[in-house]
């Protein structure tokens, strides 16, 4: 269908990680009631691309990217990464890979390996280097993301901060075509998250790798991504899109110019209408 | 703060020894401890001796041996070759029990945490062996097993089995779905997901049912030497030395026997978590 975006660009990285999801539909099934978390849900992300999925809390924004990473089956519909399917008529179910890594919203460091451990870990079991290589390749990615000294800390002995940027190494190490990320800022101060925003503009405008970023936070939206995907509320439907064109790499002073004003302001009502919906609605999240 | 951190560390690097000496009694938790064994044992004297000091006997009290009568008898069976003879035997018998009980039950526990099959079928029979009392195997292990050894060794190993395999099993069944994830979509083959996420994730539940099972096995241990009782002297173990003190009359010395025991356990479950925090240096911060 799609051709295998390979785009060479100037000065940059052979870029991939072209995200298409067309027409997918997922209907839960608890207990035969029939339950629509995802609603003909259109989207392309175009590869190295900085994509923000905004929703209210429940509406299906995991479901979708459970069903890319492949720990959900769709009902209808399609998903491809650079051409290739991931799933579609005929195979509900995406394979897990390597190419797909997920940042969980709570974390999933394995707590009884070392940090530098952790991110060796993908490289390890893949068996494409010695576990020697893979944790010198860890350290050294670890030290690139301002960790170096914390690579024998188990992860219980770090901030939670700290935890979390190692998690995002560790996705990195395996060269990902497309970082998963499950609202991983949710439960953090909005000091820390200031921080954890710093540094993960830091990698991204490092590795160039394609994000797809869910949050329910506007703001956070707008001044990590290159575009933002307003989903409604259950069943979740794509409601808008707005580019960002605030140029990088961006620091916290994006946060009082104008531009950045104008666009929380042109995007504000679409979100809040879908939660105050949500809200009424009262139902149950689904995870 | 990192300053204030590399001063008291080098305060601790400087003077080892002493601050050695300080950590350990320097401690007020631990005369806190001294102090209540001290007037534990004053009252338990002050009890035991009541008839004679106030021509009263305390309720109770007034019938035990006083610790300083238990200090002498232990002092006398101290040198003698049977009481050491008796805790060597208990000990074998523990610890035979106990590994057997971990080499079975572990790989029993994970393998029904982790195939649907298996569990379906060992978990029902499992379910219904379990409530049953290990001291109430003693009579059919003593004729099922050709030697009193062996009968005695199988209960302990009861007591000790069902309690590690539900740990293990519950412990291999709450590891996070995300770990499991996370580890899968990064390459990981079922073989590593058993070695490097399942057993590790599982390693507090294990060490966990290994403390409880321990504790079991010697109150196990003692039951059944005390019902099989010793052939020839000093070849009873600890049970059978309360059994046969109780026997001969010897108050203050089923005392001993019974402190003996504590110590035994105390002993025992010391080890397991000094292997535990070797097995997980994680753990230390939790």
């Amino acid at each position: 269908m799609q051709e295998v975006t390979d785009v060479k660009k100037p000065g940059g990285a052979p870029r991939r990680g072209a995200l298409s999801i067309r027409e997918v539909t997922k209907i839960y099934d608890p207990e035969g009631v029939n339950v629509m978390a995802v609603d003909n849900c259109s989207m392309e992300v175009a590869p190295g691309e900085f994509c923000m999925i905004v929703g209210p809390s429940g509406c299906g924004k995991t479901t979708l990217l459970n069903a890319i990473a492949g720990f959900h089956s769709t009902t209808t519909g399609e998903i491809r990464l650079d051409g290739e399917l991931l799933c579609g008529p005929g195979k509900p179910m995406a394979e897990q890979g390597a190419d797909r890594i997920v940042v969980f919203q709570q974390g999933a460091l394995f707590p009884w390996k070392t940090l530098a451990e952790n991110v060796a870990y993908g490289p390890m079991v893949q068996g494409v280097i010695s576990k020697k290589g893979a944790l010198e390749k860890a350290r050294e990615m670890l030290a690139e993301a301002g960790l170096g000294e914390f690579g024998d800390k188990y992860p219980g002995e770090v901030s939670s901060g700290m935890a979390r940027r190692a998690e995002i190494v560790r996705a990195l190490i395996n060269n990902p075509r497309v970082l998963l990320l499950d609202e991983p800022y949710r439960a953090m101060d909005a000091l820390t998250k200031a921080i954890m925003h710093q540094a993960l503009l830091e990698m991204y405008d490092r590795t160039k790798v394609t994000m797809f970023f869910i949050t329910h936070d506007l703001e956070e939206a707008i001044f990590l991504g290159d575009r933002v995907y307003v989903l409604t509320t259950r069943p979740c439907r794509l409601k808008k899109v707005v580019d960002v064109k605030i140029a990088r790499p961006r620091n916290y002073e994006v946060l009082t110019s104008e531009q950045f004003r104008l666009l929380v302001e042109e995007t504000k009502d679409a979100v809040y209408e879908e939660a105050i919906k949500a809200f009424q609605s009262g139902e149950r999240e689904l995870a | 703060m990192a300053g204030v951190a590399q001063v008291s560390r080098r305060m601790t690097v400087a003077n080892p020894r002493r601050s050695f000496l300080r950590k350990t009694f320097g401690k007020s938790e631990l005369w806190r401890g001294v102090i209540a064994i001290v007037v534990f044992l004053c009252f338990w004297e002050i009890g035991a001796r009541s008839e004679k000091l106030f021509g009263y006997a305390f309720p109770y009290f007034g019938l035990l041996p006083p610790p300083t009568d238990v200090a002498l008898a232990w002092s006398k069976v101290l040198v003698k070759w049977g009481y050491w003879e008796s805790w060597y035997q208990s000990f074998q018998r523990v610890l035979l029990g106990f590994i057997a009980a971990q080499i079975v039950g572990i790989p029993f526990g994970l393998l029904l945490a982790v195939n649907r099959y298996f569990r379906e079928i060992f978990f029902p029979p499992f379910e219904v062996l379990r409530p049953i009392p290990p001291l109430a195997w003693v009579p059919a292990s003593l004729i099922f097993w050709p030697t009193n050894e062996l009968s005695i060794a199988f209960v302990t190993f009861l007591g000790a089995f069902f309690t590690i395999v539900i740990n293990v099993l519950g412990g291999a069944r709450t590891i996070d779905v995300r770990f499991l994830r996370a580890a899968q979509s990064m390459g990981a083959s079922q073989w590593d997901l058993f070695w490097r996420i399942v057993l590790p994730g599982t390693l507090p539940s294990i060490f966990t049912g290994a403390a409880v099972g321990m504790g079991i096995t010697w109150e196990v241990v003692v039951a059944a030497e005390m019902i099989s009782g010793g052939g020839t002297q000093g070849s009873g173990g600890l049970g059978f030395f309360i059994w046969n003190s109780y026997m001969g009359g010897s108050l203050p010395q089923i005392v001993v026997g019974m402190i003996s025991i504590g110590i035994a356990g105390y002993l025992s479950s010391s080890a397991i978590r000094m292997i535990g925090n070797r097995a997980m240096p994680w753990r230390h911060l939790f």
